[in-house]
Order: structure tokens, then sequence, then C-alpha cells
């Protein structure tokens, strides 16, 4: 059905990838080539059983095909849209050696989708353990925890503290890329299930340390919020916003319904985001939709940009102005902002991690009018609760330090997703999650 | 919501049940509510506990302020978050002053409370405008070892600024420390009191918020030359080091879309007849 046409999607935020009809979807999956030892499964961090699940929608058997990816993914209909494919699953299949490969998200998307309209059934639940279990944050981490520790009979509460549970997947990617039903749910689902999700408390606060202690085990999914700016000049001017707080006010707050909601946000003429990852294109793409004109302004070379592909190239389509090779020096502006001073970046040698080192061209300065910046440069993890897990080991970057099975150094205390491995993936912090109530629930049946 | 009232002009009180802010509210801290589905996520202070009940005081601004004032006991409010920021650095310091102006003398009592039962000799300065506009007297003198009292006009108490009032207790007598809270000009002018002076001085800041909980930056403010997040890193802070020009250009940041919100409010109230507020 594919996407919907840029004139008419850079006016609204519903969804603009319109997923595969049945026919489409049985075409596509007819594609596969069921290899016996099946590449594509190794690029998926968890191991879904591809080829099966494929087979069975070629087959026409979509709920069947639902069964199998809902054995090692809960939320498969967030993942299909969200994960980086072509650097996991798709990355890998054989087919892309050639041709195309097999669009294994789209058809995860498919199968999940089917699945909702036709209404979740709420997985079984098993004799309750009388252990009790405090899931702190409820991003994709928190929300996989406490979906398996419910499965496994234990009592979860989660605690989060914006009055919405989702994480980044309601406050942070926008609802054109992932609808808010979507997220809703699968939480509905969760509560069926038992789980009682307490919003609006922090934990280390309106829950202390010791409250929390108090708890059989603490699984701890808090995410990494903290916003990094670039540390230059001009940075407190009005008009210079994180791209956390400029994707929550306008994805949570409905800032772009002001004033039927009552959230603001700055009304800007011409946006500059800096960063190339997928919070920068989703701050480009909100930007837009807002009526800006947006320019991106990346270090590195189009190659390098770590976003996903395909929101890269619906950016483009959708009219954000790529400055690349370049970098603010400056923010100008007296009280707000009206101008972003860059320099180019020349590539040079490569950096540890395999990409050129890109370095300043002396004098190559430049400025482009704006009225607004937004940074994507980067977040950490929120220090807020870590900080007062006593004794509790965490990395330079303060990501909470845990073993193979998300375990702490603190004695019943487990951590995954973005605060343990820093700013990562919805499928890795779901992953790390499931592992981690793996660990939780045998600890707790040993007891 | 439990009780509700007007303390002075534009200022009003509720007392709200939010056992997970009472039990563990400490003095300073802060709690972000939300109206209703349509609300903004909005700072105010804590300023008493009495069991699971929360007090809140604030003055009627901008369109969520005055939507508050109509709250009757038995309404709700949709999401109460807290308790949030650090709490005051209570010690036991020797002599210390509480200065609260308008709607910031919400959250003196509960300070001068606590410096008192640390052991400190308390003294308090509230001021406002005018009589009209003052708060909390009562219970600041029950607070403190001796409260002044000062009004921009002279209608009550000294006539003239909190400022000279502390100027004057400052000639006085030693003192180790002092609280300011109160609007950010009000916050900037009287810590210029102590500044010369080398006196232990903490502000209140209060910058714009979203979260609270230090996840976007939009209540940063400078102090020292640093970047603080005031959610987290503050309330409260070393009045000498931050920079309060900052602050106000940035409280400015959504001056125009705050006017919009409120006429529209007052015109929405008006219409539907709903007693409406004009403030
Ligand atoms: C704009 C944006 C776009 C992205 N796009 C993609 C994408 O396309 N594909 C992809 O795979 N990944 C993407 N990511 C990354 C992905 O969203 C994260 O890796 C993932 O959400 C991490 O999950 P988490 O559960 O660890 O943390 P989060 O989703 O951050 O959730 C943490 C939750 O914990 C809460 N919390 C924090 N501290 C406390 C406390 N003390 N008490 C109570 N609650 C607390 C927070 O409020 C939050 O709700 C994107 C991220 C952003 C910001
Ligand atoms: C830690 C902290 C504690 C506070 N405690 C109190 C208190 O106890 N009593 C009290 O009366 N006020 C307090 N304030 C200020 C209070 O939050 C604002 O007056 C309130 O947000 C105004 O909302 P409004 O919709 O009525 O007005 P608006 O029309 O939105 O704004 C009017 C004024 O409030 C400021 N403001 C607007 N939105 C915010 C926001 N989200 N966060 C902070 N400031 C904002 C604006 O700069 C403007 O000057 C506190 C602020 C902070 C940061
Ligand atoms: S979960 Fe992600 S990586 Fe795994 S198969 Fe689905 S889309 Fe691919
Ligand atoms: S690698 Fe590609 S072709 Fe082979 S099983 Fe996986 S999806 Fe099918
Ligand atoms: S209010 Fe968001 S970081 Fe302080």
């Amino acid at each position: 059905m594919g996407e919907r046409p840029v004139t008419e999607r850079i006016h609204d935020f519903l969804e603009v990838d319109c997923g595969l009809s049945p026919e489409e979807a049985v075409a596509e999956a007819e594609r596969c080539l069921q290899c016996k030892k099946p590449s594509c499964v190794k690029g998926c961090p968890v191991e879904i059983d591809i080829p099966a699940f494929i087979a069975s929608i070629a087959e026409g058997n979509f709920s069947g095909a639902a069964r199998i990816i809902k054995e090692n993914n809960l939320l498969p209909a967030i993942c299909g849209r969200v994960c980086p494919q072509e650097v996991q699953c798709e990355g890998e299949c054989v087919l892309g050696v050639k041709e195309t490969p097999v669009r294994i998200g789209d058809l995860e998307r498919f199968v999940a989708d089917r699945e909702r309209r036709q209404g979740l059934a709420i997985p079984p639940v098993a004799e309750p353990t009388g252990k009790r279990v405090a899931v702190v944050g409820s991003g994709p981490a928190g929300l996989t925890a406490a979906a398996e520790l419910a499965r496994a009979g234990h009592t979860v509460t989660v605690f989060e503290s914006l009055h919405e549970p989702g994480g980044v997947l309601m406050y942070g990617i926008p609802a054109f890329r992932l609808p808010k039903d979507i997220v809703q749910a699968e939480i509905d689902q969760l509560r069926k299930m038992g789980v009682e999700i307490r919003t609006n408390h922090l934990a280390g606060a309106s829950v202390p340390v010791s409250d929390l202690l108090a708890y059989d085990a603490v699984f701890v999914g808090t995410g990494a919020g903290l916003p990094f700016f670039m540390k230059i000049p001009g940075e407190q001017l009005n008009g210079v916003y994180s791209a956390n707080e400029f994707l929550t006010r306008v994805n949570l707050m409905h800032a772009d319904r002001f004033p039927e909601y009552d959230t603001p946000v700055r009304h800007a003429g011409r946006v500059v985001v800096v960063g190339g990852g997928n919070v920068a294109m989703d701050a480009a793409r909100v930007a837009r939709r807002l009526g800006a004109r947006v320019t991106l302004v990346y270090r590195r070379r189009e190659e390098d940009l770590p976003a996903r592909r395909a929101e890269v190239i619906r950016a483009k389509e959708e009219g954000v102005w790529f400055e690349l090779c370049a970098n603010p020096v400056r923010i100008i502006g007296d009280k707000c902002v009206t101008g972003v001073e860059c320099v180019r970046m020349d590539m040079c040698d490569l950096d540890e991690s395999g990409r050129p080192e890109p370095s300043p061209v002396k004098g190559s300065n430049f400025v482009i009018d704006a009225d607004m910046c937004i940074q994507a440069i980067g977040q950490g993890p929120n220090p807020l609760l870590i900080r007062k897990l006593d004794g509790i080991s965490y990395g330079r970057k303060g990501n909470v330090i845990v073993d193979e099975e998300g375990k702490s150094n603190l004695e019943r205390v487990y951590a995954a997703g973005d605060v343990a491995t820093g700013a990562a993936t919805v499928i890795l912090a779901m992953g790390g999650a499931k592992k981690a109530a793996r660990a939780i629930d045998r600890m707790l049946r040993e007891q | 919501m439990n009780e509700a009232g007007q303390l002075a002009d534009k200022i009003f009180q509720l007392w709200v049940e939010a056992p997970h802010v009472a039990r563990h509210a400490l003095p300073g801290q802060f709690m972000v509510i939300r109206i209703d589905e349509h609300g903004e996520r909005v700072p105010l202070t804590v300023s008493a506990v009495d069991g699971d009940l929360v007090r809140i005081i604030f003055m009627a601004v901008g369109k969520t302020t005055h939507q508050l004032s109509t709250l009757k006991a038995g309404d709700f409010i949709r999401d109460v978050a807290g308790p949030l920021g650090r709490p005051s650095e209570i010690r036991s310091y020797g002599t210390c002053v509480v200065v609260g102006g308008g709607a910031g003398i919400a959250s003196c009592p509960i300070i001068a409370r606590a410096a008192r039962e640390a052991g400190n000799h308390v003294i308090g300065i509230i001021g406002a405008r005018n009589a009209g506009f003052l708060i909390l007297e009562d219970e600041m003198r029950e607070a403190c070892h001796e409260l002044l009292v000062a009004t921009d006009d002279g209608s009550r108490g000294f006539h003239g600024f909190a400022a000279d009032v502390l100027k004057k207790v400052i000639g006085d007598q030693k003192v180790d420390c002092v609280w300011i809270i109160g609007p950010a000009i009000m916050m900037k002018v009287t810590s210029g009191v102590t500044r010369p002076h080398k006196i232990r001085t903490f502000v209140s800041l209060n910058p714009i918020m979203v979260d609270g909980t230090g996840m976007c930056g939009s209540c940063r403010v400078m102090v020292g030359g640093e970047t603080k997040f005031a959610c987290v890193d503050g309330p409260e802070f070393d009045a000498h080091l931050v920079d309060f020009d900052l602050l106000m250009q940035r409280q400015r940041t959504y001056f125009d879309e705050e006017k919009t919100a409120l006429e529209r409010y007052h015109e929405h109230t008006c219409r539907c007849g709903e007693g409406g507020h004009h403030g």
C-alpha cells in the first residue's frame, strides 16, 4: 500500500507508511528462500524464527505467524516499525546480496497489526508465586520485563515518573512513525495481565530507594533520557531546545495543537537541527510538520548518518535540507536565536569506530539563519535513581554495569535497556529486559 | 482535592490528596501537576504537608493557575508528580533569615520551621506589593522567632521592599544564612544585599519546566558559569552565582503563547458561564 504522498503527510502526524495489504504480504513472503541456515535470524537481536513466520504468511496463516513472532518478541507492531532492519535482520538476508532483501520488518508489522485489529489475546499468566517485583520505567525495557515477569506469575508494579507510560515510544518517537494507539494497546494488555502501572511516581523520590529494595527484586529500566548540549556559545538563548524537550512538547503534550492543548512550543519559520541519528530525523520531520523550513546539520558524510536509511530518505522527501560535513560553533542572537554559525568539516583519518574523524576547516565559517535550534546530539542515562542506589556500580558515562543477564552488583537489582547500554535501540532494550526478567524469575524460584 | 480557598488578591491555596508526594516531601521540594487531559505540566512548591495531603499556593498569572483557582473541594487534578528537586540544605547555621516575596511566601514557612527545628534562630521577612497581596503572615509568625513585614506602598508593616528590611536586619546582627524566594527580579535585588557580606544565600529558581525530572533541559539556568538543570540540580542554588537576567529572559520564551492561552480561557469560561476570573 506504500507511503502517503509527501504533500499530504507533511501537514499531519498520521502514519507515513501504510503497511502491506494481505496480497502484498503473501507475495513478499513467497520471495523468502526458506534458508536452512537462515542468516537473517542472526541479525535479529531477539532471534525470531524468521523463516518460520514468513512461511506461515505465505500459507495465509497470519495468526500462526503472529504466534511464532511472539515467542521471541512481545512488541512486534512496534519493532516492525522502528527496528533498524537494514543493519539487523534484513541486512543479513541472503537475498540482499543480489537483489533486495525480504522486507522482514514490514511483514512482522503486517502480522502484528492484523492481530491487534482482531483483538489481542491476553497471554496466559502462571500461578501466582507471591513474589513482588518493582519495575522502574515503562519504556520498551520496562514493558518487556513487566510482561515476562507477570507471565511467570509474579506480582509486578511499574513505576513511571511521567503521566503516560511508554517511555521514548510515547514522548520521543513521533506518531507519524509509531502511532500512539499501538503503544497504548500493548500497555492495556499489560494491565489486563494484572500489572499495576503507577504513573507520576519517580523512583528515588515518590518511591524511596528503601521502599524499592523492599520488593523481592528490582528491575531498573530508566532509559537514557538526559539530553546533551554541545556546550557552544549562545545555547541559553530562547529558541534553543534539546530534541527531548521539543519532541516531548509535541508528542506527549500535543503542543502542535496549542491552544487546544495548553503546552506551547515556539513558532519558528526556520529551524536548524543538529545531529544525524533517529532523534535528529524525528525532530526535523516534526519541525517540518509544524510548518518550518528545516536544515539538518551533521558533521560527517551522508553515508555516516546513524539514522535508519528509510527515515533519512523520507526526511529528504519531506523537504528537510541536509547540510553535511558541517558543525555548529556558535548560536547567534540577542535574546532569541537568529542564526547558527557553522564550520565546514573535513573528513580525515578513521577514528576508533572506523568512521572518518571530522575536523573543522579553518576560515570556512558560515551562518544559517534560524529562529530555532534543536540539538539532537545524544543522551546519557538518567542519573537520578542511579545516584541514589547506594553502592551500585556504573560506568564513566553513567550506565549501570550489569552482567550478561542484566544483574547489577547489588543483590536483587537488575537493569537493562538504555540505562545499561547507553542510548541504543528498542529491540536491544527488549532483548536485554527479557534476559533480565528470566534471571529474576530464576532467582525468585530458587529462593 | 480536599480544600480550596483564596488567601489574598489573586493568590489561592489548594490541599491536594497525593500520598506519594506527601509522605516523602521535604522542605524546598516541588511537584508537577497537570490539571486535565489538555493541561500543561506546571511546577508548584510543596508548601505544607498534612498526612496524605499537600498544600499548594499559587498566584493566578496564566491559564493553568487561573483554572486551578476555580477548583473546589471534591474536584480532581489529573496528575500530581513528586516530590521533585533537591530539598533545602537545612543545617545548623546559627542565625537564618527566610525572605519571601509575593507568591514566593508560599515556600517559606516549611523552610523556616525546619531551620528552627535544626537549632537556628530564624527571622522571617515577608513582602508584597500591598496588604491585599500578603499571605501566610500568621503561619510565618508561628514558624519564626521574629517576623518582619514589608509592603511596597506601606499599607502594612514597613514601607518599602523586603530587601530594605533585610539590609537593616544584617546591619543589626550577625546573619549566617539567608533564603530568598519570590519573583526573579526580587531574588536578584534582594540577594544583592547579602553579597557584599558574603552571607550564604539560597534562592529557589523558577524557570519554565516540562518533565521536572532532568529529561528535557527546558529548566536550564546558569550558576557560576555552568549550565544546571533547576529541576534536579536545584531548584535552590547559591544566589551569588546565579545569572538572574538569563533566568528572566528564558521565563519570557512563551510570553505571546501564554497571553493567547489566557485570553482563550477567559473567552471560553465567559461563554460557558462558568464564572471566569477577570484578573
Ligand atoms: C526521538 C527518538 C527516536 C528513536 N528512534 C528509534 C528507532 O527508530 N528505532 C529504535 O530501535 N530505537 C529508536 N530510539 C531509541 C529507543 O527509543 C531507545 O533505545 C529505547 O526506548 C530504550 O528503552 P528503555 O526502556 O531502556 O528506555 P526509555 O524508553 O527511555 O524509557 C525509560 C522510562 O523510564 C522513566 N524513568 C526514568 N527515570 C525514572 C525514575 N527514577 N522513576 C520512574 N520512572 C523513570 C522515563 O520517564 C521513561 O518513561 C529512538 C529514541 C529517541 C529519543
Ligand atoms: C520549582 C518551581 C516552583 C514553583 N512554585 C510556585 C508556587 O509555589 N506558587 C506559584 O504561584 N508559582 C510557582 N512557580 C511558578 C509557576 O510554575 C508558574 O507560575 C506557572 O507555571 C504558571 O502557569 P500558568 O499557565 O498559570 O501561566 P503561564 O501563562 O503559562 O505563564 C505565566 C508565567 O509563568 C511562567 N511559566 C509558565 N509555564 C511554566 C512552567 N511550565 N514552569 C515554570 N514556569 C512557567 C512563565 O515564565 C510566565 O512568567 C514555581 C515554579 C518552579 C519552577
Ligand atoms: S525484531 Fe527487529 S530485527 Fe528482529 S526480525 Fe523483527 S524487525 Fe528484524
Ligand atoms: S535470509 Fe532472507 S531468504 Fe533466507 S530465510 Fe531469512 S529472510 Fe528468507
Ligand atoms: S524540567 Fe525538564 S530537565 Fe528540568
